[in-house]
């Protein structure tokens, strides 16, 4: 790749002298219809400010997103801004001095907008490589006419007992229990996690992460194992789930054909969009339950974690100064208002969850910010390869094929040889 | 007088025909110098320069983030060839290959000896059998998946007909890989078909009649005339379905995505899935490595065997 950096310096020199304006590339995922008007709007304003640049957005499906990434981050075509999420995969690419310090480029200003774990997120090595869009939560979306049916008050599930003894309720009544898109292998991962920061506490993965406690074989991940399996040996997803992507779950959830999803809150809208008629459960018949805490957190703070996303840009090294200023200005708070009004995902800066009219949203919004540690999804946290893990042994502790222990002895084996 | 003349054209004739060959065999070189590099720089640049990259990452851990520094050795293929799913993913392979051998090809034959002769039904027929194979593979595994649904596919409607619970085939650990297999047959027999149907009809009809003439019964004809006719189609159309099994990818992805439990994987798949999506490039690296010596072997030995015996 270095024996092509001075040609690539040469083209790129020629091609910002042939146009006296800087060209600012933004990479994202294909974001909604409203995301990527959202975007358009920031884009012409930023242009307005400044005649000079031209900001470029540039939209590449998801699974081909993350296979393209590492090629083009090598490559001299490399976007200057990019959508991450964070976690391992932020510290590799780090590790491989893709990615710029723009500390400095930061004002302390604008730094006090963002909470400071939302942050920390975007900090590798001391410096900030980026700085986080929004965050979300996964927790229970109920369909409370079920549950009602089923004569199940879902608000007074607390805890992980009392979820177990509401499902075999609601399966009793004849109603499938929860939907699960178990192909797709990462809805089912979520369980897993989040049973394990109940167990382990608020900090169990970053202690795994060090080698703490047994690390990923410790007593909090063979637990969080074997309070799957007490959920799976009632056989509570719909029949089939094996074969059910992410997306026909959430149709067949948003159709009324079981009482619980676990999912994150991003998936409000969609879920909608693949109901077969087009508009899913109505606003009134929906509920937004937090995952049960176990009966006794081994550790304080477990009870209080929240899993989920924050999903943000990162900066490429070498990108221009005016990469670093479009980003503040994308992420000012009159436009993560912008973006909590028009109810495209719960803004991450300070004081735009005001603008949240949605009541999911707010609720999501109040959940992240009292939360005692919001752990970043673990496929993505942990990085590919052990991510992918993660999601596997999810897969096979829901089918009742592997064992608690030699679930949590692959994760810890793939972390070590990551 | 005519004596005389003869030396006197041989000499002529001789030094003649020596500036021609020499012509020739220049005309050779140049177009040797001319023709070859551009084939050369194109079959470097594109199969042996990613093939030796690829032998070069086998040994290291890599990420395929900048440049490939910790070398491991052998460990990335102690790591394949120890892990259970790479089992799972050979067997599967193997199964495809016997699969293929066994059901397709002859299946494939069948419709070939039933459709052969050129009629207007039999080209419609043609056509039919032949449509899958025409289809994108992606394409194929998504039709197949809502087949296979056991909510909304035929097989739900099938289920309920015959009165029985929905079932969901590719859910279920023991039997998804049967439908891999089956929609694995259906896909490619067409291709096998059109060989053979290309080489019965080349077979000569007198042959045929004669054996006719001498009471020959149909399977007689097939089982003495035909199928020894078209024994080198036979062999050409094996070498590519043990080749073609061994590449079987973009069925399975959108069929199953290697579940569940990873059992549905062959060795492709579980390179892409193992080595790509991880980003694990030196593992990958490591089992692309394996593939390519098991299909040089495969052709090498089959090329010996058959292809040889066939030419004999």
């Amino acid at each position: 790749m270095n024996k092509f950096l001075p040609i690539a310096l040469m083209v790129a020199a020629s091609a910002s002298m042939a146009s006296a304006s800087t060209e600012i590339r933004v990479l994202r995922v294909q974001p909604s219809a409203k995301e990527g008007a959202f975007y358009e709007r920031v884009e012409k304003a930023f242009e307005e400010k400044n005649p000079d640049v031209d900001v470029v957005f540039e939209y590449i499906a998801n699974e081909a997103y993350k296979s393209k990434l590492p090629t083009l981050l090598q490559s001299s075509t490399k976007p200057d801004l990019f959508y991450s999420w964070g976690g391992q995969t932020l510290v590799e690419q780090t590790k491989a001095g893709f990615l710029a310090d723009i500390s400095g480029a930061v004002s302390d200003e604008v730094r006090a907008t963002f909470p400071e774990p939302a942050l920390a997120a975007y900090t590798v090595d001391g410096a900030l490589r980026g700085l986080p869009l929004y965050a979300t939560e996964v927790a229970f979306w109920v369909n409370t006419e079920l549950t009602e049916k089923a004569g199940v008050d879902y608000t007074t599930i607390k805890t992980w007992d009392d979820f177990l003894a509401a499902v075999q309720k609601i399966k009793d009544a004849g109603i499938t229990p929860i939907m699960a898109g178990g192909q797709d292998k990462w809805p089912l991962h979520f369980y897993w996690s989040y049973l394990a920061l109940r167990e382990g506490g608020a900090d169990a993965i970053n202690k795994a992460m060090q080698g703490e406690e047994g690390g990923f074989s410790g007593e909090a991940f063979v637990k969080a194992g074997a309070d799957f399996q007490k959920l799976t040996a009632l056989e509570p997803f719909q029949p089939g789930y094996m074969a059910t992507t992410y997306e026909v779950a959430s149709g067949m959830f948003a159709d009324g054909k079981a009482a619980f999803h676990l999912m994150g809150d991003w998936d409000y809208g969609p879920m909608r969009a693949r109901s077969q008629s087009g508009k899913g459960l109505p606003d009134e018949q929906l509920a937004f339950m937090a995952f049960p805490a176990i009966g006794e957190p081994v550790t304080e703070g477990g009870a209080g974690a929240t899993l989920g996303g924050m999903n943000g840009w990162a900066v490429t090294a070498d990108a221009d100064p005016k990469a670093s200023e479009f980003l503040t200005f994308m992420l000012n708070l009159e436009h993560q208002k912008e973006i909590g009004s028009e109810g495209i995902f719960v803004p991450i800066v300070k004081g735009a969850e005001t603008s949240l009219t949605n009541p999911f949203f707010q609720r999501v919004a109040a959940d992240i910010a009292g939360s005692t540690h919001h752990q970043i999804f673990l496929d993505q946290y942990l990085g590919a390869s052990v991510g992918a893990t993660v999601n596997d042994i999810s897969a096979d502790l829901a089918q009742g094929v592997i064992a608690p222990e030699d679930a949590a002895a692959q994760v810890q084996e793939a972390w070590e040889f990551r | 007088m005519s004596l005389s003349e003869i030396p006197a054209l041989a000499p002529v004739a001789g030094p003649k025909s020596r500036p021609l060959r020499k012509k020739g065999s220049g005309g050779r070189l140049t177009a040797i110098l001319l023709l070859l590099p551009p084939a050369l720089i194109l079959f470097s640049l594109f199969v042996i320069l990613p093939l030796t990259e690829s032998g070069y990452y086998a040994f290291f851990d890599w990420n395929g983030y900048g440049q490939p520094e910790n070398f491991v050795g052998l460990r990335n293929f102690e790591q394949v060839v120890g892990h259970g799913v790479f089992h799972t993913a050979l067997g599967n392979t193997a199964k495809i290959v016997i699969a293929s051998l066994l059901i397709q090809m002859p299946l494939a034959l069948f419709l070939a000896l039933l459709i052969y002769r050129k009629t207007p039904t039999n080209s419609l027929f043609r056509l039919i059998f032949f449509v899958p194979y025409i289809l994108a593979e992606v394409a194929a595994g998504l039709i197949w998946s809502f087949v296979f649904d056991g909510n909304y596919g035929v097989t739900a409607s099938l289920a309920q007909s015959m009165g029985i619970e929905n079932f969901f085939i590719l859910a279920d650990r023991d039997w998804a890989f049967v439908a891999v297999l089956t929609v694995v047959i259906w896909k490619y027999f067409g291709f096998h078909m059109m060989i053979y149907i290309a080489a019965l009809q080349g077979v000569p009809e007198d042959m045929i009649e004669a054996a006719q003439i001498e009471g020959a019964n149909k399977v007689q004809i097939v089982r003495y005339v035909q199928i020894p006719q078209i024994k080198p189609a036979i062999i050409v159309s094996a070498f590519f379905a043990i080749i073609g099994s061994l590449q079987v990818f973009d069925v399975i992805i959108p069929l199953t995505n290697g579940g569940p439990s990873n059992q549905t994987h062959t060795i492709v798949t579980y390179l892409y899935t193992f080595g790509l999506t991880r980003m694990k490039i030196g593992f990958g690296s490591a089992i692309g490595v394996l593939l390519f010596i098991a299909a040089v072997g495969v052709a090498i030995f089959y090329q010996r065997i058959f292809m040889k015996g066939a030419k004999a």
